[in-house]
Formats: C-alpha cells, structure tokens, sequence
C-alpha cells in the first residue's frame, strides 16, 4: 500500500480529469504542461475541489471515497498545501505565520518549532512582516509553516514558478533537506522537467486531465512514448549511481551505475555518495565497437532495447545498461547505416561534460545556504 | 467650547442614536457585504440596489417608508411591539433605525471593497493549517477587512449623527426623545433666540466631523502601514 492513494475523476477546467495512482515515500512529481490537471489534483487531494467520483487516502487514512460517503473537511485532512504564490498571511508576523497551526487550528506540532527554522534558514526573519521578504524567502516561510501544521503529506503547487533562476536553484536545496530530514512523503507539481529529474523519486504525467504515466522516475524518464510532454530537447534519462573514487588531480569523479563506470567531471564528490545522473539523449552517441583513440571517455557496452521514430530525420534509441536505460536521440540514417536492431549489443558514447550530477540523494554534505 | 445643559443632551441623545445605529449594523453589514463581494447567487445585483437606496431615495420618502413599516400600525411596528415590546414610533429607538438605515450604504460599501480586496485564498490555507470556519474568519479575513469595517463604521457614525429627514419623518422632533443634532439645529435656528445654542452645536459638529474623517485616515494609514 502506497502512503498516498489516489483514484479521482471530475471537472477540471473545460475537460474531464481521470487519474488515479500511487504515491510511495519521498517526492511524488505530479508532472505535466500546464491545464494539464496537475493543481486540480493537489486541490482533491487537500479538499479544496470535489472530484465527481473517486477515493484518496493518504497514510491509510481515507479523505474522500465517494462510494462511502467520506468528504473530510480541509483541517480535518491534515495535509499540508505550499502553494504556488505563498499565500503568507499579510497582516501577520513570519513568527505568526509558521506558528499559524498550533494557535488557529490548534494542532501541536510534533516538530520542534526551532528545527525547521533551522533547517529553512528562517532564524533572523522571525520578525519580519511577510511583505518585506523576498520571493524566495517567502517560499521557504510558506514551506515552513506547512510543515509546522504536523501534516501527513506535504503538497507543494509549483513552489518555485513564481522565482527566477537562481532563487529556484537557491530553494531546491531545502525541498530536499524536507525529503530527507523529516520523512514527510511530499507531492510536488511542477511543468519544470529539471525540477521533476532533480527532485521526484516517483513520477505522474499528466496531459488533458489524462493520466498517460506513472512510476518510478527513472523507469518515467527511461520511456521513449512520453517524447511529446517530457519534450524532445530535455527528453533523457535518469541514472542512479554511486561515487566509487575521485580523481582530484584531473577533477573527476567515477561514477559506479548499473554495473558501467563513467568518468564525470566536476568538484565536491565524496566517495560512497549516492548520485542521479541525468544524461540527454541528444548527448548520447552510439558505436558498434568500442573506440579507442577517442576523447571521449564514457563508452558503456550497452544493449539495444527500442528503437523508435522520432520525427522524420530522428530515432530514440532506448539503451539498457546494467539493470538501468539510457537514451539516445540519433538520425535515421545512421541508424539504418548502422543496422541497429533490439538485442543487438552496442556501446554508448557520452561525453563527460554532459553527465550532470543533479541529486545528492541521502546524504547532505552541507547544509544548504 | 462649552454647551449648555439642553445642548450637551442633544449631542448625548445623537451619540446615543448614532452608535446604536451602528452597533445593531456592525453585523447586518459585514453579513450583507460579504454576501454582495464573496456570494455567487441570483438577485445580487437586486440585493445591491435594495442596500443602495436609501443613498438615492429623499430621505423623507425614507423615513415615511420606515413610518408604514415601522409605525405603531405598521406591519412590522405591531409585530415586534406585540411580540417583543420593542417600540420604534416616536422614540429614540426610531431615531436609531432611522439613522441605522440611512447610514446602512455607507457602512457596507467600504467592507465589501476591503472583503473584495481579501484573497480567499488566504482563506483556504488558514482551513490547510486545521483552522476552523470561525478560527479562519476571526484570524484571516477580519483582520484583513478592518480597514474597511472601521472606514464604514466612521462614515456611518458621521451620516447617523447628521441624519434628519428620515428621522423627522418618521419619529417626529422630540426634545429629549428623538431631537438628535440636526433637529434641535434646525429647532433653535426657527426660534428668535436660538441664534447663539445653534452656533455652538454647529460649531460640534464640525469639529465633530473633521475629528471623524481624521480618526478614519489615521486608521487606514496605520493598517496601510502595518501591511507594508
């Protein structure tokens, strides 16, 4: 049983909205363009919007099931909602704003008011009044203050499409402090696929109210028929690894993933760190042999799995390595040159600028600032 | 200033009318306010009008509508008098409606720019954090529409202490009863000798006034203030 339930169908807008799936510990991408039913579900899920007809429990305690007739009110869910513009009371301290559910909705927070200051970084803002705090900083009080109502699951609408570039970049780190430090299963909408590659241990795609896909997020970013809503350009898949040595001299790291070594470049690697590496398919070339007298250094005896069209002069090359996929976008030419079939064994080229170290997944080096 | 002892009864008798008035419409008027800015039902616009008129309406045809009504042969005048002993027909209580009714557009208008102004959403991430229907409205949406309950109920205040037309009409100039400010004014400017009392209770209620639309900016500037 999943910690969150969900099986809705209802309005959405001006279409019919069907989804139902479920959501494990960690964070749950509800991911998809936007009118897509994404912020339509959270509201099902918080109580804000009534599905037609449907069941959602959450810790396996039922919220809604019309076959029975459950409809709890929003407090009585106890769900958590950071919502997308903040909604931070204004007449209010920041202080009275985190401390909102134990004095209005009379909850005890079971955790320790000064902990999760701490840990969003909120300690010398206490007193200010909301209106003077930047966006990111009232994202990070939004955050907290759902997280002092002692909620069973956290629901965040887009919390970051409201910042720019680099204060996204600045919150990311705290989402996945919550992740990791306090157990809460989170349910994150976004139509950011970095953010959704970066954060989502499960994965929902959505589209018209339609549910096209849902599992795990490399098993969502491994599928070559999503092309169209994980998009052509950033389609790529998703690798899970561990940092088993670290050259400092040449400033790289190897990776250990799926049974391959890569070679990434890049500083601040530990070793043991467990790491998710999103890797392009555009970055992804293919050989038949393995190459020698070549700069690049990541070639991965892979086998072909699928190989799909993927506009007129491309084709997706699903490549499985070890027990994980990875991705490649090709022309057709060559890969009629090349005679690919599935079954077939190849090696993958990757150039070592293009593995990104994106996720730093049970293990914080520092605490974000 | 100094009022004489019949003066300083009369502005006791209109500070008695008008905060009545205003007392009985602090809850009418949020409840009516509410419902023309948050409330999605037919015959709104009808509801708006209805509030609106006694703006637009003489205050005489006011104040004689409240007579038919309230009166003591009025439909409503009889029913309350029978059932609850509470007389309106040439008391200060009638004086109290009166005012209460005229004052009523006033007081409502400026609540439901401020209900208006209020982002239900805050509403339902208070219901988020476990708040209550009443919790939410008492920490969230009153909080956030003071500036406009007390704007109201200033600009109330100020036309139930001038009211006279409806008043006249329908309880009559009565000194002690129903002789508020501008009755008595009106009162000691037909007596040859009332030049001097009509002066001195002008001059209150100038000062009165000024001191009212002072106090309402002052309260808006600090909620503006406080609101950043």
């Amino acid at each position: 049983m999943g910690v969150l339930e969900v099986s809705v169908a209802g309005q959405a807008g001006d279409f019919h909205l069907d989804a139902g799936f479920e959501a494990g510990p960690g964070i749950t991408a509800l991911f998809g363009h936007s009118g897509a039913g994404k912020t339509t579900i959270l509201k099902m899920i918080a109580g804000m919007t009534r599905p037609r007809t449907g069941r959602i429990a959450a810790e396996g305690r039922v919220l809604f099931d019309s076959g029975a007739g459950i409809d709890l009110s929003l407090p009585r869910r106890q769900v958590g909602f950071v919502f997308q513009d903040g909604r931070l009371f204004p007449h209010l301290s920041v202080r009275r704003n985190l401390t909102y559910a134990r004095w209005a909705g009379k909850r005890p927070a079971t955790r320790p008011f000064e902990e999760v200051v701490a840990l969003l970084g909120l300690e010398s803002h206490l007193d200010r009044s909301p209106t003077t705090l930047s966006g990111g900083e009232r994202q990070r009080v939004a955050i907290g203050r759902a997280l002092l109502s002692d909620p069973a699951i956290l629901l965040m609408d887009e919390p970051l499409s409201s910042l720019d570039h680099a204060r996204r970049l600045e919150i990311l780190p705290y989402i996945e402090a919550i992740r990791d430090e306090t157990a809460v299963p989170i349910v994150y909408v976004s139509h950011e696929i970095d953010e959704v590659a970066r954060l989502a241990d499960t994965v929902v795609v959505l589209e018209q109210g339609r549910m096209l896909a849902a599992g795990p997020a490399a098993e969502i970013f491994g599928r070559l028929d999503l092309g169209d809503t994980l998009g052509r350009q950033e389609a790529g898949a998703l690798v899970e690894g561990t940092v088993s040595a670290v050259e400092p001299e040449y400033g790289v790291a190897i990776i250990e993933a799926g049974g391959a070594q890569l070679e990434l470049v890049g500083e601040g690697f530990g070793t043991g760190e467990a790491v998710r590496l999103r890797i392009r398919a555009r970055d992804v070339a293919i050989a038949l042999q393995l190459q020698t007298g070549y700069s690049i250094r990541n070639q991965l005896p892979c086998i072909v799995e699928e190989i799909v069209s993927a506009d007129p002069a491309f084709v997706e090359v699903a490549l499985k390595l070890g027990s994980q996929r990875l991705r490649s976008r090709i022309t057709r030419k060559s890969a009629d040159e090349m005679a690919l079939a599935p079954g077939q064994e190849a090696v993958a080229l990757l150039k070592a600028v293009s593995v990104e170290r994106r996720v730093a997944r049970h293990h914080r080096e520092k605490s974000p600032h | 200033m100094l009022l004489g002892e019949t003066e300083a009864a009369v502005v006791l008798l209109s500070a008695e009318v008008a905060l009545t008035a205003i007392a009985f419409s602090l809850i009418p008027g949020f409840a009516v306010a509410w419902l023309l800015a948050r409330g999605r039902f037919r015959g709104k616009s009808l509801l708006q009008a209805v509030i609106t008129l006694p703006l637009v309406l003489p205050p005489v045809v006011t104040g004689y509508g409240l007579l038919l009504l309230f009166g003591s042969k009025g439909p409503l005048g009889s029913f309350l008098e029978d059932n609850f002993g509470i007389v309106f027909a040439f008391r200060w209580t009638g004086a109290a409606l009166a005012a209460a009714v005229m004052a009523f557009p006033l007081m409502v208008r400026p609540m439901q720019l401020s209900i208006e102004a209020a982002d239900p959403g805050l509403e339902d991430a208070a219901r988020t954090l476990g708040a209550s229907r009443i919790m939410t409205f008492l920490t969230v949406l009153l909080p956030l529409a003071l500036p406009g309950v007390i704007a109201g109920s200033i600009l109330a205040f100020a036309r139930a202490i001038g009211e006279f037309g409806a008043t006249i009409t329908f309880v009559a100039n009565i000194p002690g009863q129903t002789q508020t400010m501008s009755l008595a004014i009106y009162s000691l400017l037909q007596s040859p000798t009332g030049d001097q009392a009509a002066a001195r209770l002008i001059l209150f209620s100038i000062v009165l006034s000024v001191l009212a639309i002072v106090a309402s900016e002052w309260f808006a500037h600090r909620l503006a203030r406080k609101r950043g």
